[in-house]
């Protein structure tokens, strides 16, 4: 199931459902201005309890402490319920803050969508 | 566009406390450390630096988006301490006083949400200082040690205003 997405602006360019996980794909920058939705949206997804939610990152160039908090959030919330969340295509930039902030251990994280499918 | 169009200089920008500007400081200043020559890692580290400085100052000095200014200025110190150059980053805002001392990073061993700006700027930057500022608000100055990758000296300077309407060219 695809839904698209009808802002074209949207951090979050597309969500679907394979085989029961859920794949959020990202896009730009999440910053403050757009993390705001980027939460939003996650935690509409995470409301349904997918056991594994899959955040697409290989479009995202940018992302600051708000966004890495969002995916903190999403992470603790998965785990709450017995759920996961995996990232995939995570770009240089966004690697180093995971680096920096010492998060980079508590996600895991793959080149592509069907890795992640695999695991 | 040319490196000598440019000229980047000492830059001052002046943006409002709006979340919806970060990306337009981000990349004002990203460009400008582009076109001197600076080596790409350290103009990532500084642009995330200063969008976290922004985003504190939103968040805690002014409490939230408003309309009050938060002002940026860039300037190079060559022969910083004798020994190399350095970036000079300051966030100048208008909001409530904060006791420096409080300003800290929090324990990383704890994982939840939110309250690691101030660590990725401690990280990120070689020098890091807040201070207030007597006639109001607060001043965060912060110091990258630069490896220039295609040297240009920093003569004239930019200065313009993004959510007003100012854009000059400084001289």
């Amino acid at each position: 199931m695809t839904r698209p997405n009808s802002n074209p602006g949207s951090v979050v360019e597309n969500i679907r459902r394979e085989n029961g996980v859920t794949i959020l794909v990202l896009a730009g920058d999440i910053d403050l201005h757009r993390s705001v939705e980027m939460r939003e949206r996650l935690l509409e997804v995470m409301s349904e309890k997918p056991e594994t939610t899959v955040i697409n990152l290989s479009r995202v160039d940018f992302m600051d402490s708000s966004g890495l908090a969002t995916l903190v959030e999403a992470m603790q919330l998965s785990r709450r319920y017995g759920g996961q969340v995996k990232l995939v295509g995570v770009q240089q930039r966004v690697r180093s803050i995971l680096e920096i902030s010492r998060l980079d251990s508590i996600f895991p994280m793959f080149e592509s969508e069907a890795e992640a499918l695999a695991s | 566009m040319m490196k000598e169009d440019i000229n980047p200089g000492q830059i001052e920008l002046t943006i409002l406390a709006n979340p919806a500007y970060l990306c337009v400081a981000r990349a004002a200043v990203r460009k400008a450390l582009e076109i001197s020559g600076f080596d790409a890692q350290d103009a990532d580290g500084v642009t995330l630096a200063l969008d976290e400085a922004l985003t504190n100052v939103i968040r805690h000095s002014y409490g939230g988006p408003c309309e009050k200014p938060i002002i940026i200025k860039l300037s190079q110190i060559p022969n910083y301490q004798k020994k190399t150059s350095a970036l000079e980053v300051v966030v100048r805002d208008f909001g409530k006083h904060v006791d420096p001392k409080t300003i800290k990073s929090r324990d990383l061993n704890e994982v939840r949400p939110g309250g690691l700006g101030v660590h990725i700027i401690q990280t990120v930057m070689d020098e890091v200082e807040y201070s207030c500022v007597s006639e109001g608000g607060m001043q965060l100055r912060m110091l990258k040690l630069i490896q220039l990758t295609d040297c240009c000296e920093m003569t004239s300077g930019v200065r313009a205003s993004f959510g007003g309407s100012r854009i000059e060219k400084a001289q």
